[in-house]
């Protein structure tokens, strides 16, 4: 018999058992689906938190004071004295180092601001002009200490600052009072929502040495490094860590953070969060295994006759076997492209609902999903197919 | 030809010993109408059921065409039921899925045979058995007559040396058992093998040799004279 006859014939049987076909190809394809959709929800949230990062800058080193390593003890804690500050000095140290394309000292703090008979309070941050960029913040008017003026008192307002306190007037050139001190509002910034939980149209950005001063301190909270490529940062991060270690009395107190290392993190945790959900949803799968290779055994038993009549005109136990595993193999295809389809429209539908996630199915998944469901069912047709093909004729022939 | 000997079958059902075949020595030639007769549960099932190799004897030898088949592989003895045998059964046996046609090509499909060749042939075989206004369809849609020349039609697709009957006229009122037999006499006629199992007398009187078993031993075998 021809491998091509024996999926004809196979398929004859698949269509004329109507509720058994259905049944098992539902159950096949619920699992495909379930591996499929849920995986795109996994590896969705995966992408959702790396687009977050990757918002807030590339190619980003951030400097912190202190050592928070977790061998060696904390100098400053064995001492009873809190970690050495990080100040400008500092951060102008970093200025030299080649791999380093910009930086951007931080302070952060709240403060009153006031104008036009309006007072609230916001989150001010204290930097240079490099910030704007590095953390790609844009400006939608205006300018932050353009043309090297790097003290002079000048605001950037959040953009819903800007509306909240100049509904009706032009905010650029006005004067607005933050603390004690006055500010000419240059700027103001694009409208850009919530990232990282950190809402920046409702900031105001000043320069470093004025947040020093309104803040009364000379420590900054921490310095952003931008390298030049992608492949300066280990690099920058190991000479940033030397030229600090020379100028702090060979005391190394600071902490480099490369976004890498912590997008690595969570890209490592989040995928295996869609592996573990992904493993999940393939014992469906072998569920459904179990339920062909009853449905099977069943249809060895219904059939009898049939086998025993196949066998008198000829057919060999390999037809016979091949015959149920062709059974099986239709099933299964059936299954996994149907599983296949609602998988992805599912994973469409969510992504229609929460435009925010990328719930788009990765490739591995598409594949193993229908890998799974084709190996599970001709796996199970393993044990009903050997029944099959070892029938006695002569018994089987006499069975009603 | 067909040549058996001391073939023995034996079940064992609990306690007793059922000897279904005793040591039987038969030779049956090329183009022979052969009926087998004895009462009920006398071996002759069990002795058509060895000759067509779909059941193996405990003990003896049988060559068929000169040729030992009784110790082939199970491969091998399914090949020489595709091409040499054609069984045809009391219940019919048809695949109640498949169409008359469908029924009928089956065998052409076991032995691979191109699909254009396979309309052919059983275009041809519904003719020869009138069965062209029913070639599509099903068993059930059928009379019992009808179903058993679909089950002929199917046992002399593939040009059998030998067709093998197992009381084909048990399920049909005598009318059609008698254009049932007379079906299986033409194709005696040119030349096949024709063995029936029977307890129909008259039936039996009409084969050329007549053998009558009992307790699994041939009692009697007489050959009428072909006038
Ligand atoms: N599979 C079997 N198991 C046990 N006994 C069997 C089996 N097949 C046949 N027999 C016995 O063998 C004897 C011959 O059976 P069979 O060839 O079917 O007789 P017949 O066709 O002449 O009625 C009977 O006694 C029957 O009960
Ligand atoms: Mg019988």
């Amino acid at each position: 018999m021809t491998l091509t006859d024996t999926f004809r014939l196979s398929l004859r049987t698949v269509i004329s058992y109507r509720l058994r076909s259905i049944l098992i190809i539902l159950a096949m394809s619920l699992g495909v689906a379930a591996v499929i959709t849920l995986t795109a929800l996994g590896d969705g949230a995966r992408r959702f938190v790396i687009n977050q990062f990757s918002s807030i800058g590339t190619n980003l080193l951030v400097v912190l004071p202190g050592r928070s390593e977790t061998s060696g003890a904390f100098p400053g804690a064995v001492l009873g004295q809190t970690p050495r500050d990080l100040t400008l000095k500092d951060s102008r140290l970093l200025a030299r180092l080649p791999q380093v394309k910009r930086y951007a000292p931080l302070n952060v703090g709240e403060a009153e601001l006031s104008a036009a008979n309006r007072l609230r309070e916001v989150t001010v941050l204290g930097s240079n002009a490099d910030l704007i960029p590095i953390r790609h913040m844009k400006l939608a008017q205006g300018s932050f200490l353009a043309h090297g003026s790097t003290n002079s008192a000048q605001i950037v307002l959040g953009a819903k600052l800007a509306q909240e306190f100049f509904p009706l007037k032009q905010a650029i050139g006005q004067r607005v009072r933050l603390g004690e001190n006055r500010f000419l509002v240059t700027g103001i910034l694009a409208p850009q929502g919530e990232s990282m939980g950190f809402n920046t149209d409702e900031i105001v950005i000043i320069p470093v040495e004025q947040a020093q001063s309104l803040f009364n301190t000379t420590s900054l909270f921490r310095i952003l490094v931008e390298t030049k490529t992608h492949d300066a940062i280990e690099p920058a991060k190991r000479a940033i860590l030397e030229i600090m270690k020379q100028n702090r009395d060979d005391e190394e107190d600071i902490t480099v953070i490369t976004q890498d290392a912590i997008l690595a993190t969570f890209d490592r945790i989040l995928h295996a969060l869609t592996l573990a959900v992904a493993g999940i949803a393939a014992i469906s799968l072998i569920v459904a295994g179990t339920l062909v290779m009853n449905v099977m055994l069943v249809a060895v038993n219904q059939r009898t006759a049939e086998i025993g009549l196949l066998k008198a005109i000829g057919a060999r136990a390999e037809d016979i076997r091949l015959l149920f595993f062709a059974e099986a193999t239709w099933l299964s295809i059936t299954g996994a492209t149907l599983g296949f389809l609602v998988g992805h429209i599912g994973s469409f539908l969510f992504r229609q609902a929460f435009s925010q996630l990328p719930a788009w199915t990765p490739v591995w998944a598409s594949i193993a999903g229908i890998l799974v469901a084709l190996i599970t069912g001709i796996l199970a047709c393993i044990l009903p197919a050997k029944k099959a093909a070892q029938l006695n004729a002569v018994h089987a022939l006499s069975k009603k | 030809m067909i040549r058996l000997s001391g073939i023995t079958r034996t079940f064992y059902m609990g306690k007793q010993t059922i000897h279904a075949l005793d040591h039987i020595d038969l030779d049956i030639q090329n183009g022979e109408y052969l009926a087998i007769m004895g009462p009920s549960g006398s071996g002759k099932s069990t002795l058509l059921n060895v000759i067509g190799l779909l059941d193996r004897p405990d003990n003896g030898q049988y060559k068929l065409d000169g040729k030992l088949v009784s110790d082939l592989s199970e491969a091998e003895q399914a090949q020489i039921r595709r091409e040499k045998i054609g069984f045809v059964f009391q219940s019919f046996h048809l695949i109640p899925r498949l169409s008359a046609a469908e029924n009928i090509e089956l065998p052409l499909i076991l032995s691979g045979i191109k699909p254009n060749e396979r309309k052919i042939r059983v275009k041809e075989a519904l003719n020869a058995f009138d069965l062209l206004d029913r070639a599509a369809h099903k068993p059930a849609e059928l009379s019992g007559g009808q179903r058993q020349r679909v089950a002929i039609a199917r046992a002399m697709i593939m040009h059998p040396t030998a067709i093998l009957a197992d009381e084909p006229t048990g399920n049909l009122d005598q009318q059609m058992g008698k254009e049932v037999l007379a079906l299986l006499e033409q194709l005696h006629q040119t030349g096949t093998t024709l063995i029936i199992v029977t307890h129909d007398r008259e039936l039996g009187n009409r084969a050329h040799r007549k053998l009558v078993l009992r307790d699994g031993k041939i009692t009697a075998d007489k050959t009428h004279d072909i006038n």
